[in-house]
């Protein structure tokens, strides 16, 4: 395998709040995302991770504004594309084809009174028009197989699936148009620890098999560092260190990203020195 | 120790059984969410509860605070049944409290912190006056760590941290003189870094006041290093009980051991990719 | 670790959002429209009547057009029909804030107490209310009112305007229970709710220090509802010559205009002032009921807001990128 090809490369790029005054939450963040690889984005909240991922998916809301910088996606075809200039029709026809996301609180994602098979369909009438309609039923059965969820369930509403299933159903949504990167902002963290390993292998195996790339925002460190090849650190709106997932682990070198991992107890080793005998104080938070 | 000792100073459950009717149209099925759960909780140790969402112990909690009635079974204080009116209420609830898991929720943002406290104070110490209310409402503040008390006492919610409001809930919580503590989920709603300092101060807490503990949550790591012993729920049942060490590193059911396993451990780092990667490549 | 991090804010963009709320001044156009003409009417209708002629007196000529002695011209029986207005005023505005209060405390009875307790007390609560929302409104306070007021022995009670804002108050206040049950319903599933239960509160002092507090936005909407209710109510009511024929009202002066002809006579100076301020009275209240929609959810009042920041921010040049960032 050659060495590692960007699919996605931002500069600089720094995001406002336009109020008053004005909240710098994204501070002049550089990222490379190569293709096939898993980046973890980590951080706690009002950090700037969401912000930045909704940035680099040109989906800010008002009042937020991106103040400078460049995002550039590098293309399957060879092609850059300049993310930040795109516009009208071909914002559509990037959104979702080349860079698809999967939102923090997928539970309230799906509309309610609609069932998924025609949630699915929406994608293709929106952005493949004139797909036949066998083709778009073959597509959406082919896409609930690829993320284990039966295909029979094409005709449920999101009310009667599980939180696991509704999860795996806005994945297989992201998935629809065969993306090249995947945002997933906190995609596990409402569900039990059980149905959330089995959505992360299931996302591990797709990755394998179709080769989109990740990048992975949660708070959850160690489980970072268990399915992430490389991982980034964020603290008010700056990356404040990078590296691979081993290299985080076993040698941090920024104080937050120490300070962070000792948060997490191990569930194996020792007890530490935070056990119940008394313990050094923790700052005013 | 004579049974005289072994019998106070202890929160026990037996039996406690839960069923809630569902109506769904003309049908009518019956939830079990807590079947026939025993445990006590001791002055000066912790109880985690664990377990995932429908485990039933988010009922257990309720019913511990009598918030909900069991359908069966007791809950006995000292080795005495515990009534569910009146005096024997009142006095139940001097002495049980609990923290609730939401930060943002459980405090009234039209109130200010110190009458959170306050009112706690007055109705389990009704010959008070407004002074000693406040005084001693501003020292479960120092308690607590938020320093000083006057700077925060008049405060609203919205103006404090996640924990911060946490720190103020464990702090109602002690305010009526509670010997025992349900903590539901107490960190799970609060940034990652500050988590841990949360739970050492209800375990400096606990070892100061000699409370007895019963901490619920989801997640093993902190159940092992904060609590003496641990029971695992699943859909209603206890499936596991033991010291913290044994159930952890030693785990009988099968479900402990699904459980411990999609818990996630940084040792494992790169170990599922090169399974998926093996199951892949199989095919 | 300075503010993101202490904030209580769950995201950096609520964060923004907070800040601004604490900036921006509470008072929108709509408020103020809406307050300016109420109190321009309150004022008409409490002092007008000390500035104008007697309304009570006949004994000017009829039907004259507004001019230098009559500002809105006369009556066809001869009365000034300003002071007519300006005393109408006072009485329907006074209809209104009796029957208003009085649906309020009803509604308030009825839906918290319901809301709260659950179960029996809930049952026979809604049921009642229920029953009153079913009975259609106007028959049946015309049906009151009819018997109330031929009843003996009143004397003239039964033809003041109290009973009538009395009728209108006892017959208006089952909508608003319905969404004071519905609000503190789910106001009573909040954990601070069951943390003052847990502490040993007892459950009326939950509800006045507790959930009350939360629900004063909505008891403010509710109460102006009722008040724009009752004011249209009573003229309706006088239109039918239901009204409170005792005393004056705008609807009783639009009652006397329809039955003395004066549509047919032109005569518009006597039946345009009463139905304006008419107009003008649910407007008012409307706009100031809309401010407070917007100060209880903060999205109808910051979204048109902070799209303008957006695009402000964009046209100084601040901004990179396409227009076509979602708003």
């Amino acid at each position: 395998m050659s060495g590692p090809e960007a699919v996605l490369t931002a500069r600089n790029v720094s995001i406002e709040y336009e109020v008053d005054p004005p909240v710098r939450a994204v501070r002049d963040v550089s990222l490379t995302l190569n293709r096939g690889e898993i980046l973890g984005l980590a951080g706690e909240s009002g950090c700037g991770k969401t912000t930045l991922a909704y940035g680099l998916n040109r989906l800010l809301k008002a009042p937020a504004l991106m103040t400078s910088g460049s995002v550039t996606f590098h293309d399957r075809s060879g092609s850059d594309i300049d993310v930040t200039g795109l516009d009208g029709e071909g914002l559509r026809a990037f959104r979702w084809d080349k860079i698809s996301m999967v939102f923090q609180g997928a539970m309230n994602s799906l509309n309610p009174v609609i069932d998924v098979r025609a949630q699915i369909f929406d994608i293709f009438d929106t952005h493949r028009r004139g797909m036949p309609r066998r083709d778009k039923q073959a597509r959406a059965e082919e896409l609930l197989t690829l993320v284990g969820v039966d295909p029979a369930r094409l005709s449920s509403f999101p009310h009667e699936l599980s939180g696991g299933m509704r999860q795996r159903m806005m994945i297989a949504m992201a998935l629809a148009l065969d993306p090249q990167v995947m945002i997933m902002d906190e995609p596990t963290t409402a569900l039990d620890v059980v149905v959330q390993r089995g959505i992360i292998r299931e996302i591990m195996r797709l990755r394998e098999r179709l080769g989109f790339a990740v990048i992975f925002i949660t708070h959850d460190l160690p489980m970072l560092i268990e399915i992430s090849d490389r991982i980034a650190v964020m603290l008010q709106g700056e990356i404040v260190e990078e590296g691979t997932a081993e290299e985080i682990y076993r040698t941090p070198q920024h104080e937050y990203t120490k300070r962070l991992l000792s948060s997490f107890p191990s569930l194996t080793g020792v007890r530490g020195d935070f056990v119940r005998t008394g313990v050094s104080q923790e700052g005013l938070r | 120790m004579s049974t005289d000792a072994v019998a106070s100073h202890v929160l026990e459950a037996r039996n406690l059984v839960k069923d809630f009717h569902l109506r769904s149209g003309l049908r009518t099925t019956t939830l079990h969410a807590v079947n026939d759960v025993s445990f006590s909780v001791a002055a000066g140790r912790t109880l985690a509860l664990v377990g995932e969402s429908g485990s039933g112990k988010s009922t257990i909690a309720r019913m511990l605070m009598k918030l909900e009635t069991p359908t069966s079974g007791r809950i006995l204080l000292d080795g005495k049944a515990t009534g569910r009116r009146g005096r024997e209420l009142a006095v139940y609830r001097s002495e049980v409290q609990m923290v609730f898991q939401d930060p943002f929720a459980s405090l009234n943002p039209f109130h200010t912190i110190v009458h959170h406290l306050e009112r706690p104070i007055r109705i389990h110490h009704p010959r008070l006056t407004g002074a000693e209310v406040r005084a001693r409402a501003l020292e479960l503040l120092e308690r607590v760590r938020l320093s000083p008390a006057e700077s925060f006492a008049d405060r609203r919610p919205h103006e404090l941290s996640g924990g911060q409001r946490q720190r103020v809930a464990i702090a109602r919580a002690l305010a009526p003189g509670a010997r025992f503590i349900v903590a539901d989920e107490p960190v799970s709603m609060l940034d990652v870094s500050i988590r841990l300092g949360v739970l050492n101060l209800l375990a400096d807490l606990q070892r100061e006041e000699n409370l007895g503990v019963l901490y619920i949550t989801h997640d093993l790591a902190t159940a092992r290093h904060f609590s003496d012993e641990i029971m695992v729920l699943y859909k209603g049942d206890v499936v596991e009980r033991g010291p913290a060490d044994e159930v952890i590193l030693n785990p009988q059911h099968e479900y402990t051991r699904t459980l411990l396993a999609a818990a996630p451990e940084p040792e494992n780092l790169g170990r599922l990719r090169d399974e998926v990667r093996a199951e892949l490549g199989g095919l | 670790m300075a503010d993101l991090l202490t904030a209580p804010a769950d995201t950096t963009h609520a964060l923004a959002v907070s800040r601004a709320r604490r900036t921006l001044p509470p008072l929108s156009g709509k408020l103020i429209t809406g307050i300016v003409m109420i109190a321009a009417i309150v004022l008409f209708g409490l002092v007008g009547p000390l500035l104008t002629l007697d309304p009570r007196d006949a004994g000017f000529d009829p039907l004259l057009p507004p001019g230098p002695a009559h500002p809105l011209g006369t009556s066809k029986l001869g009365y000034d029909v300003l002071a007519q207005v300006a005393i109408g005023t006072q009485g329907s505005l006074f209809v209104g804030a009796v029957a208003g209060t009085v649906a309020l405390l009803l509604a308030l009875i009825f839906g918290v107490l319901a809301g709260y307790f659950g179960g029996a007390i809930d049952e026979i609560l809604m049921l009642l209310t229920n029953i009153m929302l079913v009975i259609p409104g106007l028959p049946l306070v015309m049906v009151i009112a009819a018997y109330v007021q031929h009843t003996e022995g009143l004397g003239a009670l039964a033809r003041s305007s109290l009973l009538v804002a009395l009728v209108l108050g006892i017959t208006g206040w089952a909508g608003s229970a319905v969404v004071l049950r519905g609000t503190a319903r789910s106001l009573r599933t909040r954990d601070y709710v069951a943390a003052s239960v847990v502490a040993g509160e007892r459950p009326l002092r939950v509800i006045f220090v507790e959930i009350l507090p939360n629900l004063v936005p909505l008891l403010a909407a509710q109460l102006i509802f009722g008040v724009i209710f009752a004011v249209l109510g009573e003229a309706g009511l006088s239109y039918l010559g239901l009204g409170p024929t005792g005393s004056i009202t705008l609807g009783t002066v639009l009652n006397d205009a329809q039955t003395g002809q004066a549509v047919g006579s032109g005569a518009w100076w006597w039946f345009v002032p009463p139905g304006a301020i008419i107009a003008l009275i649910g407007t008012g209240l409307s706009l100031i009921n809309f401010a407070i929609d917007e100060i209880v959810n903060p999205k109808l009042r910051l979204a048109p807001a902070a799209a303008r920041r957006q695009r402000r921010a964009r046209r100084s040049g601040r901004g990179i990128g396409g227009e076509e960032a979602i708003a």
